[in-house]
């Protein structure tokens, strides 16, 4: 499962790193504390946060994530889009809480 | 006219173990006047937020509650660096917190938007220097 | 889903409120950061955290949850716990990851309590 099959399914709108949507989804980490975040997400994981100030993009750089999305309408921040295209990390949007997100890629992953 | 109820409580900068302390309080004693449940749970959130601010951001502050026949009136005022741009303060998700205080899952940039939320009139003026004073009118 | 039934589901430690097992949960909200819970949580859902102070009680409190879904395995410190007891609010502690629990209970039925924000007005919980 790439993370345009997570785009397609989900209707998450791309913010940034469209040409990197051929990422594969290994897994998921859902949290909004971004030492939680370093210390528990895996390499391959779609992360699923609120915070969308720019140094969440560093986490996911380090960790090796497939994408980030923001939930709740949150939109990024110019910084964090500017970050996160020169990265390469595909910056997702969603209108759903981080539950329901979760809830259903967790469905996705686990069919 | 029945007389008002009026309370302050006073609250510290930094001491982030004691947030929502005031907020729980209050919840309790509007509980008792009678005061529906989603009214109070309005008057709860702003004043937890106002808390968080304080602790967050000024040396020590105060939050003021008082009950009317038809007004819960809240007043919050602080001694503090105060807000330069309050427009932007305002704005959901703006924040100013440093890492210490998103650590501990403040600093969401959702406060003062969630007081606004919350009250049926809002008030708000700020001196930089000195401090920021809160006017939150929710109807009962 | 009752409470023993999330219990079960998530092999998750009953802190506080055994009790209350018997509480009917139908919604959830998910948050680290406790504004996001005051502005959008409604009542009667239970909050997932990975937060451990006092503050997700006081929160949980004014925003009437049902209970407090503690993941990570975390145990909250004594003073979280002895506040809960105080404001009888039910504390459950799971070793799973907040994007676990939430897929397990989104897939045994439980729904977010708020799915979609359409504009500020839907934002207000109340």
């Amino acid at each position: 499962m790439n993370v345009a099959f997570l785009v397609e399914k989900l209707g998450l709108k791309v913010r940034c790193g469209g040409d990197r949507l051929d990422r594969e989804v290994s897994g998921g980490y859902a949290g909004d504390l971004l030492s939680n975040v370093m210390a528990g997400s895996k390499s391959g994981d779609v992360w699923v946060t609120c915070q969308a100030h720019q140094n969440i993009v560093a986490v996911s750089v380090l960790k090796e994530h497939s994408g980030i999305i923001l939930t709740q309408g949150r939109e990024p921040d110019k910084e964090t889009i500017q970050r996160a295209s020169q990265e390469g990390i595909p910056l997702l949007v969603t209108e759903l809480s981080g539950f329901e997100i979760a809830g259903r890629i967790y469905g996705l992953l686990h069919p | 006219m029945t007389q008002g109820h009026n309370y302050v409580f006073p609250v510290e900068g930094e001491r982030f173990d004691e947030a929502g302390k005031v907020s729980v309080q209050v919840k309790q004693i509007l509980k008792k006047i009678g005061i529906p449940d989603a009214v109070l749970r309005r008057a709860a959130i702003a004043i937890y937020e106002s808390e968080v601010n304080i602790i967050s951001y000024a040396i020590h502050g105060t939050a003021s509650l008082q009950v009317t026949d038809d007004h819960i009136l809240i007043d919050i005022q602080d001694v503090g660096p105060g807000i330069t741009d309050i427009e932007q303060a305002m704005e959901q998700g703006y924040s100013t917190a440093n890492d210490h205080i998103r650590a501990m899952g403040f600093g969401a940039g959702m406060g003062l938007f969630n007081i606004k939320n919350c009250s049926d009139i809002f008030e708000m003026s700020s001196e930089e220097g000195k401090g920021t004073h809160l006017k939150i009118t929710i109807n009962r | 889903m009752t409470l023993r039934e999330i219990a079960e589901l998530l092999d998750a430690k009953i802190l506080v409120g055994g009790d209350h097992l018997g509480i009917e949960v139908k919604t959830a909200f998910s948050a680290d950061l406790m504004s996001d819970v005051l502005a959008f949580a409604k009542p009667g859902s239970i909050m997932i955290t990975g937060l451990t102070n006092p503050q997700i009680v006081r929160i949980a409190s004014i925003v009437d949850n049902s209970a407090i879904l503690v993941v990570r395995g975390k145990i909250p410190p004594r003073e979280t716990l002895a506040l809960a007891e105080e404001l009888d609010i039910p504390v459950l502690s799971t070793k799973y990851i907040l994007f676990e629990t939430s897929g397990r209970l989104y897939a045994s039925g439980i729904v977010g309590c708020v799915r979609k924000i359409e504009g500020p007005e839907s934002i207000v919980p109340l």
